[in-house]
């Protein structure tokens, strides 16, 4: 109980102390978070609105592998980032095994399913309503896709934050392809996970405290989002 | 309205089978230029089927749609299509306009002037700002009207753009119908509402049951049926 109080104390001291380390460590996995949170857009935003408008032989198979995706377990895809990325694997050249880099890159991996899937059924629901009055209008379904994903973006924008959400909390997949270096590729759920074991509790509780934190501010953004999307506040919002 | 007539259109034996019901039987029909041919019928008889196989959305199991001089996409960037229920894009009343001129390949400011002509012309010019989907029922039918408008077609397929309008937005609706053909555009319009028809119909086709029972100039169908189910329906006694 002492200990908790006191590893409390002592967490509470760090983050409003502004201790660099401390800091540091928030920075670096945000910066991770987001870089890996950004290239899953890429590829997972434009992907999905094409797996939702275009009809092709084996697409069911693929929304079912995508959706299967979502859960795959982080330290596997920490263990195929590390191999793809040692000295010796294929692609070994970059050098880049250990860096924020690495990490960004596994946690994409993590997140592109995310984003893909829940994409693809909030588009392929718009396209179904949308479908005859787009094409009517000359609309390819190429075209359509942007037109799909401005139209859901209160709802893409939450599949986003829900992909953000999957990048903060992981650890597994950071852990091996980052290495917990100090200063250089330390995250807040790495170091909670390896500085309790040292007794750090101070260090792992402040971090504790934040990710939980970020957790909340991340669902309660999107539970705001979806508030505001809805007819009624669009109406209440014309009127203001 | 100075590029070569697409008109007349010929449907040409247009059948459509759909979960084992014969939805359209041997349609034939001829749409005139500058002429409003309302596809009358009580509800369920395929009219708006027959209006989406000539627009081009569905593919009939049997039959041609022939336009004159032009076919497929080039045929149908000069056609516009209005819905029962209006579908509108989660963005403002102008945007919604100039989102369709832009399909056309219209620079941006050309589409935005082009819009807010258009609003003017179905008295929405106030509301452009507003989000669309904060207008009242008849309010978005009139911006469906303006978006069909501002991409200057030389058809208007309308497909039952009053079933769910109460009657003075009805009123407002038909008023832009007469407008439009005092413009010299060339209209196909399914009803089921009788009074409607003899208002706005140059030529009639009467769809029952999927099958086109009598087709001609509206005033000698109206006076003169020659099938009981007409007679019967323009007593108000064709009972499904």
């Amino acid at each position: 109980m002492s200990d908790l109080t006191e590893g409390f104390a002592a967490a509470f001291r760090l983050l409003f102390g502004f201790d660099a380390d401390l800091w540091e460590i928030i920075i670096l996995s945000l910066e991770v978070n987001l870089a890996a949170v950004v290239l899953s857009c890429l590829i997972g935003l434009p992907l999905g609105g094409a797996l939702a408008v275009y009809r092709f032989r084996g697409r069911k198979a693929v929304i079912v592998l995508v959706n299967a995706l979502m859960g795959l377990p982080p330290v596997v895809v920490g263990l195929v980032v590390y191999l793809m990325l040692s000295r010796s694997g294929p692609l070994g050249a970059l050098n880049i095994l250990f860096t924020p880099g690495a990490m960004a890159i596994a946690q994409a991996i993590l997140v592109t399913p995310i984003v893909t899937a829940l994409t693809r059924q909030i588009v392929e629901s718009l396209w179904h309503d949308y479908r005859e009055q787009l094409t009517s209008l000359g609309s390819s379904r190429r075209r359509a896709i942007p037109t799909l994903l401005w139209d859901g973006r209160t709802a893409v924008l939450t599949a986003i934050l829900a992909g953000f959400g999957r990048a903060a909390a992981e650890v597994g997949a950071v852990i091996i392809v980052g290495g917990n270096i100090a200063h250089h590729t330390r995250t807040m759920t790495t170091a909670i996970a390896l500085e309790t074991g040292r007794g750090n509790l101070a260090l792992a509780l402040g971090l504790g405290i934040v990710l939980v934190t970020l957790a909340i501010v991340l669902n309660a953004a999107a539970w705001m989002v979806r508030e505001r999307s809805t007819p009624e506040a669009a109406l209440t919002g014309a009127k203001l | 309205m100075e590029a070569p007539s697409i008109l007349p259109l010929a449907l040409e034996n247009i059948s459509l089978r759909h979960d084992g019901q014969q939805i359209l039987d041997r349609i034939n029909m001829l749409v005139a230029r500058r002429r409003t041919t309302v596809v009358l019928g009580p509800n369920g008889a395929g009219k708006s089927m027959l209006l989406k196989i000539a627009h081009g959305l569905i593919a009939p199991d049997r039959g041609t749609v022939r336009w004159s001089g032009l076919s497929g996409a080039a045929a149908q960037a000069r056609q516009a299509m209005v819905f029962q229920k209006p579908v509108l894009l989660n963005r403002s009343v102008l945007a919604n306009i100039v989102h369709a001129v832009r399909l056309q390949g219209v620079a941006r400011a050309k589409a935005v002037h082009r819009a807010h002509t258009a609003l003017d012309y179905v008295g929405l010019g106030d509301m452009a700002i507003r989000p669309a989907r904060s207008l009242s029922g008849g309010e978005q039918q009139r911006l469906s009207f303006a978006r069909a408008w501002a991409r200057d077609p030389e058809v208007l397929f309308l497909d039952e753009p009053t079933a769910s309008l109460d009657p003075a937005a009805s009123w407002s609706i038909e008023q832009i119908i007469l407008e439009l053909r005092r413009e010299g555009r060339t209209a196909i319009l399914s009803t089921h509402d009788l009074a409607m028809a003899r208002r706005l119909a140059d030529d009639l086709v009467f769809l029952h049951h999927g099958r086109a029972l009598e087709a001609g100039p509206a005033a000698n169908l109206f006076s003169e049926p020659k099938t009981p189910e007409l007679a019967a329906f323009l007593k108000g006694e064709l009972h499904w």
